[in-house]
């Protein structure tokens, strides 16, 4: 008896509780819908190899469609998590960001004014570094206002939420640049048979759980998250944590921006992370994270991201509208915040604990 | 005592300081394409014209902002208004019924959102983030294509969006040697009316004190006595009703309904908002400032539009930069404001 009652206990107190189960549901919603179109049951996960036209073997089916196109917003869950964890506060202009980079690196790459080259017209890694330092500096922006100037974090990146696409825009000259080069469109295409977005999503979570993990920066975030003030009378600098967290977060958002522009192999400052910024958010949410600051789970946020990404595919796959599938988002996300919210969680503890008087008696 | 007036000043000097930048902008626009007609009533009654929408929405959430909130499903709820309004009337229901359906709306939607916030206690920003996911879906589910209202399709709503206040004063001879007499759209009155009742019930009334009390210390608010739930919750209602009242004056500006109608607008309202000199912590601000700060947007894009060779994308990064001027003065303040307290 007593072994069993254990088991549901860690079971509802396993932190990836939240995504996991959100992910069940919508594997079982598409095995459901595949039942119904007379589909084989298992179709959502089979995955086969495929010729490509340059003669190479790539992995083909749902599931990998899936973790190719949810890696965006799964490298911006990564830095949302730590700014979210460290400030209590969203960094909004990730998205914006996204295109700024994109828009940057492009530019570096094309030359400024030229909307259309397949000859680069620095080195690739230029063009890439350019990009990625354009995050950081963004981030810098970002975590000079929260951290040393002391302003909310959603007022403080609204700045470059409506600033950053427009200049990337002016960067652009108001054009789509397209850099049409193989070697820039690796990024979004494929490594050996796995899809590279995938790979550097998979690094870039690779080597921050090392960081977090190995040094102490992950209970430095965490212990500033909790208590600010605490951790400075502990003899953190709480400050220049809070800068390091948006830094982090811009280069991610550099990372993803360059990742969503090698995919179409040019910039498009207009619709590059258009939204995005609410994905991420919407993943570090479902990821069981406290929006409020304090304990991360960076698994939790990339399975989040990803599960944002099965369900937008199921809802297309289901023949909803890319325009009309924001509102299943919408009730989703209502769903999961008000199952997390004090008073429901309350008022279940009171009914079980009401069932337990009663069981006793 | 001496505390207490520096505090005063801090804010009535962010005030003035706005109100010396649009004065400022709009000489400076007046003094560069005078010979564009800026220096015209007419401009500053268009830039009223574009904005009227804009002016109720930022009202209410300024309204917000006081209790220590936001809302930023404003622009995809005005998306939703217009989008129902031009179908609604393609359907051949009458402009008075569709108003109140879309005002009905507005209240339905304030008060799930409101309770959300006030009762359930979720975080404000992932109420209404939900919130705009909705009615931006919404608006796609009504319909997908652009639909405009013409006078066919309603006679009434046309003439109401046609219709032209005349100033009495402040006209010009046009180069045909015709008088032009300034003039309004019924929409500037309706956000101009909105704009001095939201004023003094902040001012005067019980409901617009507890707004400045709750956003100021909830809990201070809560051994006041105060209902700070419900007092939030009303606050939510009171932005999506206003931001319904802005979805119509913005319709009979643009008579037509689409998918990507006030993408942003949200962000508009919020600068505007901060640039007045309302402060996102809560309890200080008031709807006067606000105003201003619509003007400021409004001056700024005028501007823009009549050089006309300056990139579209200037009005963004310019109110952005004035944005950061202002949170960063404001900043300063209260860094000022905490030194005095200490000492």
């Amino acid at each position: 008896m007593k072994s069993k009652k254990i088991t549901w206990n860690t079971i509802k107190s396993w932190n990836l509780l939240l995504p996991v189960v959100a992910l069940i549901l919508v594997m079982a919603v598409n095995i459901i819908y595949d039942v119904a179109n007379g589909n084989n049951p298992l179709s959502f996960f089979t995955i086969t190899l495929q010729q490509t036209t340059g003669n190479g073997t790539i992995l083909y089916g749902r599931i990998i469609d899936i973790l190719n196109r949810g890696s965006e917003a799964a490298i911006l869950a990564i830095g949302m998590t730590l700014v979210v964890s460290s400030s209590a506060g969203t960094d909004i202009s990730v998205g914006s960001v996204m295109s700024l980079c994109a828009s940057f690196c492009c530019m570096l790459l094309a030359g400024y004014g030229v909307s259309s080259t397949s000859q680069l017209a620095v080195p690739l890694i230029v063009g890439v570094l350019g990009g990625l330092l354009m995050g950081v500096v963004c981030g810098m922006f970002n975590g000079t206002l929260v951290a040393y100037f002391k302003i909310q974090p959603m007022v403080a990146t609204l700045i470059l939420f409506s600033a950053a696409r427009a200049i990337g825009l002016l960067l652009c000259n108001d054009l789509i640049v397209y850099v049409r080069n193989d070697s820039y469109a690796f990024f979004g295409s494929f490594l050996g048979p796995l899809p590279t977005p995938l790979v550097i999503t998979a690094v870039c979570a690779v080597i921050m759980t090392l960081v977090l993990k190995k040094t102490a920066l992950g209970m430095y975030i965490q212990s500033v998250g909790i208590n600010d003030k605490a951790s400075r009378i502990a003899g953190l600098s709480s400050k220049r944590i809070i800068f390091l967290t948006y830094v982090l977060c811009g280069l991610f958002a550099g990372i993803a921006g360059i990742v969503a522009s090698s995919r179409i192999t040019s910039a498009d400052s207009n619709n590059i992370g258009l939204y995005l910024e609410m994905d991420a958010i919407l993943a570090v949410a479902l990821g069981g994270n406290s929006l409020g600051g304090g304990k991360f789970s960076l698994a939790g946020s990339i399975i989040g991201a990803y599960t944002i990404q099965a369900i937008t595919t199921t809802l297309y796959a289901l023949g909803v509208s890319a325009a009309q599938a924001p509102v299943f988002k919408a009730v989703i996300v209502i769903i999961i915040v008000a199952i997390q919210s004090d008073p429901v969680r309350n008022y279940f503890k009171k009914h079980s604990a009401a069932k337990q008087a009663k069981g006793v008696a | 005592m001496k505390n207490k007036g520096l505090r005063l000043n801090g804010h009535t000097i962010l005030l003035l300081i706005t109100i010396a930048l649009f004065i400022v902008l709009y000489a400076g626009g007046c003094i560069a394409y005078g010979h564009k007609g800026f220096t015209h009533l007419q401009t500053f009654c268009n830039i009223l014209i574009t904005n009227a929408g804009l002016i109720c929405v930022a009202c209410g959430l300024t309204c917000v902002m006081l209790t220590a909130g936001i809302d930023i499903s404003v622009g995809a709820l005005i998306a939703m208004d217009c989008m129902l309004l031009a179908v609604g009337m393609q359907k051949g229901i009458g402009a008075v019924p569709m108003i109140i359906i879309v005002l009905v709306i507005g209240l339905v939607f304030g008060i799930v959102q409101g309770y959300m916030v006030g009762y359930l206690n979720i975080q404000p920003f992932i109420v209404t983030m939900a919130g705009m996911f909705f009615c931006r879906g919404m608006t796609a589910v009504i319909c997908t294509d652009q639909v405009s209202i013409t006078k066919d399709i309603n006679p009434t709503f046309y003439a109401w969006a046609n219709a032209k206040v005349i100033i009495p004063f402040g006209g010009y001879v046009n180069n045909k040697g015709k008088y032009m007499a300034p003039y309004v759209r019924p929409g500037v009155i309706v956000a101009l009316l909105v704009l001095v009742i939201i004023y003094f019930m902040l001012k005067f009334t019980k409901f617009g004190r507890s707004l400045y009390a709750v956003g100021g210390n909830t809990q201070s608010a809560a051994m006041m006595g105060l209902n700070t739930k419900l007092i939030k919750m009303k606050a939510y209602i009171l932005s999506s009703m206003l931001c319904s009242i802005g979805g119509i004056c913005y319709c009979l500006n643009t008579m037509a309904g689409s998918v990507s109608q006030a993408l942003g607008l949200e962000m508009d309202a919020i600068s505007s908002a901060v640039i007045g000199g309302t402060l996102l912590t809560g309890g200080v601000g008031n709807v006067f400032g606000t105003f201003f700060g619509v003007l400021i947007n409004g001056t700024i894009s005028s501007i823009v539009k009549t050089n006309g060779k300056l990139a579209s994308s200037w009005p963004n990064i310019l109110t952005a930069a004035l944005l950061f001027v202002f949170i960063v003065i404001q900043s300063a303040f209260a860094a000022i404001r905490e030194r005095s307290k200490n000492k």
